[in-house]
């Protein structure tokens, strides 16, 4: 239900006038709620970022999000890889 | 990678029971719809990060982990603490809770913000970010009140862009 409520979140964030991009861990979940972008990443529930302590992959992961923040043609899903 | 059909029994029938259609976006309503191009470069931008980990700071409530149709209460964690000093309470053992407690940067990358910053990929780290707990399964309230609540403090700030991690 956490991907939800990210959605849900990031939609009235983003209507205030913000650009928003979230990471998703259920993508079946994602594509129903369609927030504006989103960063599907290949890891288990309770991983977001990928592993704890590594912060050369978290860097990954958070810059691969931010790079579709350039990205208007919402609802953006992109595959981390 | 995480699937649906992968979590256990009772998350797996609750969630392919779930109503989500009634939350999909919809053309009546203009805030599902919203999109706000960036206006700037990143490296000029504001940056604030949304969690639904269930994070607090040991001097804040708790959330309240025996709601049954979930917690829609925020926190608002100040952008110069340390991330490990966070709690997390969490209704849902749908997921391992381990990781987080070991690296709170897994869900909450606070210290990751202030690499970026450092190095000039984004402009600078908002005075505010905030924390949710995510296994809401009513959010009528998380739509309505806190999540636009949430907006209003971050555009009160001038955030740029705001980063949401799920859990």
């Amino acid at each position: 239900m956490c991907n939800q409520s990210v959605g849900l979140i990031q939609r009235a964030i983003e209507y205030a006038g913000i650009t928003t991009v979230s990471l998703s861990l259920l993508r079946e979940i994602t594509e129903k709620i369609r927030p504006p972008r989103a960063l599907f990443v290949p890891f288990p529930l309770g991983y977001p970022l990928g592993e704890p302590a590594n912060a050369p992959l978290q860097l990954r992961v958070m810059r691969a999000a931010f790079a579709l923040l350039m990205r208007n043609d919402a609802p953006v899903l992109e595959n981390f890889v | 990678m995480a699937i649906i059909d992968d979590l256990d029994r009772a998350e797996r029938l609750f969630i392919k029971g779930y109503p989500f259609r009634r939350f999909v976006p919809r053309s009546s309503d203009p805030a599902s719809l919203a999109v706000t191009p960036l206006r700037k470069p990143l490296s000029a931008c504001m940056v604030a990060l949304v969690t639904t980990a269930g994070l607090s700071l040991p001097d804040q409530p708790p959330f309240n982990e025996t709601m049954r149709l979930g917690d829609t209460s925020f926190r608002e964690l100040p952008g110069d603490i340390s991330p490990q000093l966070l709690e997390m309470h969490q209704r849902s053992w749908a997921f391992d809770h381990t990781g987080v407690l070991r690296d709170r940067n897994l869900a909450f990358p606070l210290d990751r913000l202030r690499e970026l910053r450092d190095g000039g990929a984004i402009g600078s780290i908002a005075p505010r970010h905030y924390s949710f707990m995510g296994s809401i399964a009513a959010p009528r309230k998380l739509i309505n009140e806190s999540a636009p609540e949430v907006a209003r403090r971050l555009t009160a700030d001038c955030v740029d862009v705001v980063l949401l991690t799920p859990v």
